[in-house]
C-alpha cells in the first residue's frame, strides 16, 4: 500500500511541475514576441527597487486596509510553503514527519504555521466579502465582468479550502499522535505544537484511528494535489504576479517618470533631414535589404516591447491605476487597468494560434480597435498617476503613447484640433497659431 | 509701473561679447497665454530684484515640442528639439530656467538624449535657491495668515519627484498652506497634460479641472496656488465654473512672491 502511494505522489508531483514549466515556457515565449528593449543597466539600484516594491510591498500600504491584508496573505502563504517542503519529503519517503528532528525549533515552526493559517484564512474571508458584498468602487468597473471577476474568487476560495486542509490535516495528526497510533506516534512524544487545530479535536471526538488516519490521508492528499493544480492554475490567471512581480519590478523603467523615450528610428530620419549634407534622394543607408520599414508606434503586441508585455502578465488587476486615473474618475472610457488587461488578453490569443497552428497567423484583429479602442488612448493626459500607483511597477501610460504614436504618426488619425496644433507648431513654433516673431511682445506690454 | 519690463535677449548678450548666468525658457504660454504672460513678467520682476543676470531667447526660441510628443507625434518633437538644441548650444547655454513645467521636464529629461545638456531648474526650484543663497527675501506681506492650497502639477510632482520647492516658499510667505486629499505623489491632474489642453475632451461625467478644482474648494481656500501656467488656466477656469471667482484667486507661485513685495 505504502510504495503504491509514494509512487503514485511522484507521479502527481512530475506532472504537476512538468505542467508548471510548460506554462512558464509559454509565457516566456509570448513575451519574446515583443520588441527587444534593454534593461540591463543599474544592477544595484535595480535590486533596490526590487526588494522595496515587490519584495517589501512598499506601495501596497499606501491603502492601509487591503495593504495590510496583502501583507498578511502574501507572507502567511510563503512562510506555510516550508510546510510544504516537509509534505514533499514524507510523501515520497512514507516518512512522517521527517522535520521533527528540530525538536523544539519544529514546534515552534508548526504553530507558528497554525497561527498564519488562520490568519491568511480571515484576510482571505475579509478579501471576499470586500470584493463581493462592499461595492468597493475599484472592483466594480466593466473590465472585471465576467473572468476577471470569477477569478479573484476562485482563487480565494481556493485559498480558504487549503488553510483549513492544512488545519484539518494537522488536527487528525495530533489526533492519532495522543491515540499512540503506529507510524504517527513517535518516541520523542508529541511532535508538533498545534496552537489552533486543536480547537478542531471535538470534532473528531470518538472516531477510530482507521478513521482518522482516511481524514489525515485525504486532507494531506487534497492539499498537495490542491498546491499543485493552484501552481499550474496560475497561468491562467492574475496570480501570475506572485511570480512575475519581481522581474517586473526588476525591469521597470528608473528613469523620472515624466522621461518619455526618444524614438530611435525618429532621430535617425529627423539626423538626416536636418543634415544640410545629406542627399535627399539617397536611399536609407542603414536599413538591410529586405528588412522591414520600420513601424513607429504601436498597433499590436509585437510592436511593444518585452517590459510591457511582461507588465501585461503581472498586472494583478488591483485598479489602483485607474481610481487615481483623471480620465477614470471623471467618467471617460480609458481604464489603465483595462489597457494591461487587453493587452494581455490579446498577447494570449496571439499565444493560443502559436500554439495550435505553430506559428502566428493573421486571425484579422489586432490590440488596436479589437481590443483597445481609440477613445481610450485619446482620453489619456499622461499624468503618470497609473504608473504611481501601481504596486507591482507597470507602466500603463507607455502602451497608451506607443498607441497614440502610431496613430499619429503611422495613421494621421489625431483628433482634428490637436492636428491643427501640430501644425502650429510645425509652422509657428507654437501650439497657437501667433507669429514666432511675437514671442517677445509680452515684454514691451503692461 | 507703466514702463515695459527690461528683458535682455541672448542675441544682445552675444552681440556685447557676454554670457548670462542663466536663460529664463518663457515657453508657449508664457510668450502668449495672457493669463500666463503675467506669470512670466512676475518672474522677470523677481530675477531683477535678486539681481539675477538673465537673458531669453525671445524670437529664437520655439515649443519644445511637450504637446506633439505627448500627443505621439515623436517626428515633430524630435525636429522641434533639434531645432532648439541648435540654438541653445550655439549659445553655450549651461543653465536653464523655466515657469512651465512641461518645458522643464523635456528640456531636462529629453533633450540629454538628443544633445541638449542643461542644468535645468523649475521656477520654483530657482526661486528658492535665490532665497537661500540671501539673494531674494520672501516674507509674509500681503498674503500672510491667508488659507492657500497648493496643486502640484503632474510634470513637477510625479514626473520629477518635486513636491518641497514650492511649498517651502508659500510657507516662507507666512501663509497658512492647506493640502488637498489629493496632493504630493496622488496629486490629481489638471486635466491639460498630454495635449488634452488643445483639444475636446472625451465624453464622461464631468471635465477633469472641474473635479480637481471641487477637490480644491473642498479645503476652502482664498488662494489656490500653481506651479505651472496650464494648471493655472485650468484652475481658473474651474473656479470660473462654481461662481466662486471673486472670493478665490488662481496664482503662481512666482506671482504671489512678486505681489506679496508690490513688485
Ligand atoms: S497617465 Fe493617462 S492612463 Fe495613466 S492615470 Fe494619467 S490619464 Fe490615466
Ligand atoms: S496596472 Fe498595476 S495598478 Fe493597474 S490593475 Fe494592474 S497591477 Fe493594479
Amino acid at each position: 500500500m505504502q510504495i503504491i502511494a509514494q509512487v503514485l505522489f511522484l507521479i502527481a508531483l512530475v506532472a504537476g511541475i512538468g505542467f508548471f514549466v510548460r506554462n512558464i515556457r509559454r509565457v516566456l515565449r509570448n513575451i519574446k514576441l515583443g520588441r527587444e528593449v534593454d534593461r540591463t543597466d543599474n544592477k544595484g539600484e535595480r535590486f533596490a527597487k526590487m526588494a522595496r516594491i515587490a519584495f517589501g510591498q512598499s506601495k501596497m500600504v499606501k491603502r492601509p486596509v487591503s495593504g495590510l491584508l496583502h501583507v498578511i496573505v502574501y507572507v502567511g502563504f510563503v512562510i506555510i510553503n516550508i510546510e510544504v517542503l516537509e509534505i514533499i519529503i514524507d510523501g515520497l519517503f512514507g516518512t512522517h514527519r521527517i522535520l521533527s528532528f528540530m525538536g523544539g525549533f519544529y514546534d515552534f515552526l508548526i504553530a507558528s504555521f497554525e497561527i498564519l493559517a488562520l490568519l491568511v484564512l480571515i484576510g482571505v474571508i475579509v478579501f471576499w466579502i470586500r470584493r463581493n458584498i462592499l461595492n468597493i468602487y475599484r472592483f466594480l468597473s466593466r473590465e472585471l465582468k465576467g473572468w476577471p471577476k470569477n477569478d479573484a474568487n476562485y482563487i480565494l476560495y481556493f485559498e480558504m479550502v487549503l488553510m483549513v486542509l492544512f488545519l484539518v490535516m494537522n488536527a487528525t495528526d495530533y489526533q492519532l499522535q495522543l491515540n499512540g497510533a503506529p507510524h504517527y506516534a513517535s518516541e520523542a512524544g508529541i511532535v508538533g505544537s498545534f496552537p489552533i487545530s486543536q480547537f478542531l479535536l471535538p470534532i473528531f471526538d470518538g472516531m477510530s484511528n482507521a478513521t482518522l488516519i482516511i481524514i489525515e490521508r485525504a486532507a494531506w492528499w487534497l492539499h498537495i494535489l490542491g498546491i499543485l493544480f493552484f501552481l499550474n492554475y496560475l497561468y491562467y490567471s492574475k496570480h501570475l504576479h506572485i511570480l512575475l512581480a519581481f522581474p517586473n519590478v526588476y525591469f521597470s523603467k528608473l528613469q523620472p517618470q515624466g522621461e518619455m523615450d526618444n524614438l530611435q528610428s525618429v532621430t535617425d530620419e529627423v539626423k538626416l533631414m536636418m543634415d544640410p549634407d545629406a542627399d535627399p534622394f539617397a536611399a536609407p543607408a542603414e536599413e538591410e535589404e529586405g528588412a522591414d520599414p520600420a513601424k513607429f508606434g504601436a498597433s499590436d503586441v509585437f510592436d511593444l516591447n518585452q517590459v510591457q508585455l511582461l507588465n501585461s502578465y503581472t498586472c494583478t488587476e488591483c485598479g489602483r491605476c485607474t481610481a487615481e486615473c483623471p480620465a477614470n474618475q471623471t467618467g471617460k472610457k480609458l481604464s489603465p487597468r483595462k489597457i494591461m488587461m487587453d493587452t494581455r488578453d490579446r498577447l494570449e490569443e496571439v499565444g493560443d494560434i502559436i500554439n495550435t497552428k505553430g506559428k502566428y497567423e493573421d486571425n484579422g484583429k489586432q490590440l488596436l480597435d479589437d481590443f483597445i479602442l481609440r477613445e481610450e488612448l485619446w482620453a489619456c493626459t499622461t499624468c503618470n498617476a497609473c504608473v504611481e500607483a501601481c504596486p507591482v511597477g507597470i507602466d500603463p501610460l507607455s502602451i497608451i503613447l506607443d498607441m497614440r504614436r502610431y496613430l499619429v504618426m503611422e495613421e494621421s488619425a489625431a483628433p482634428n484640433e490637436l492636428a491643427i496644433a501640430m501644425t502650429n507648431i510645425e509652422n509657428n513654433g507654437a501650439p497657437w497659431p501667433y507669429n514666432q516673431q511675437d514671442r517677445l511682445n509680452w515684454a514691451k506690454e503692461n | 509701473m507703466a514702463e515695459a519690463l527690461k528683458v535682455p535677449t541672448m542675441a544682445e548678450y552675444m552681440a556685447e561679447g557676454k554670457k548670462p548666468e542663466v536663460l529664463f525658457w518663457v515657453g508657449c504660454a508664457g510668450s502668449f497665454d495672457d493669463r500666463a504672460k503675467k506669470i512670466t513678467k512676475a518672474f522677470v520682476k523677481l530675477l531683477h530684484e535678486a539681481g539675477v543676470d538673465f537673458a531669453v531667447l525671445g524670437t529664437e526660441e520655439s515649443c519644445t515640442g511637450d504637446p506633439a510628443k505627448r500627443a505621439g507625434n515623436e517626428f515633430l518633437f524630435q525636429m522641434q528639439a533639434a531645432t532648439n538644441i541648435e540654438v541653445l548650444n550655439g549659445y553655450e547655454i549651461e543653465k536653464v530656467v523655466t515657469a512651465c513645467p512641461h518645458c522643464f521636464n523635456t528640456i531636462k529629461n529629453e533633450y540629454p538624449a538628443l544633445g541638449g545638456n542643461y542644468e535645468v531648474m523649475h521656477h520654483t526650484q530657482f526661486l528658492k535657491t535665490l532665497l537661500n543663497e540671501g539673494k531674494l527675501k520672501v516674507e509674509g506681506g500681503k498674503f500672510k495668515g491667508k488659507r492657500i492650497t497648493f496643486h502640484d502639477p503632474c510634470y513637477l510632482g510625479r514626473a520629477n519627484g518635486e513636491y518641497e520647492a514650492p511649498r517651502d516658499l508659500l510657507r516662507k510667505l507666512e501663509v497658512e498652506l492647506v493640502e488637498m486629499r489629493k496632493c504630493k505623489s496622488n496629486g490629481l491632474c489638471c486635466g491639460a497634460g498630454g495635449g488634452q489642453m488643445f483639444k475636446e475632451p472625451e465624453p464622461g461625467n464631468k471635465d477633469v479641472n472641474i473635479e480637481r478644482t471641487e477637490q480644491a474648494m473642498e479645503v476652502k481656500p482664498e488662494v489656490i496656488a500653481a506651479g505651472c501656467p496650464f494648471c493655472n488656466t485650468m484652475m481658473t477656469d474651474g473656479v470660473k465654473g462654481t461662481n466662486k471667482e471673486d472670493s478665490v484667486a488662481v496664482m503662481d507661485v512666482a506671482e504671489l512672491i512678486a505681489n506679496a513685495h508690490d513688485l
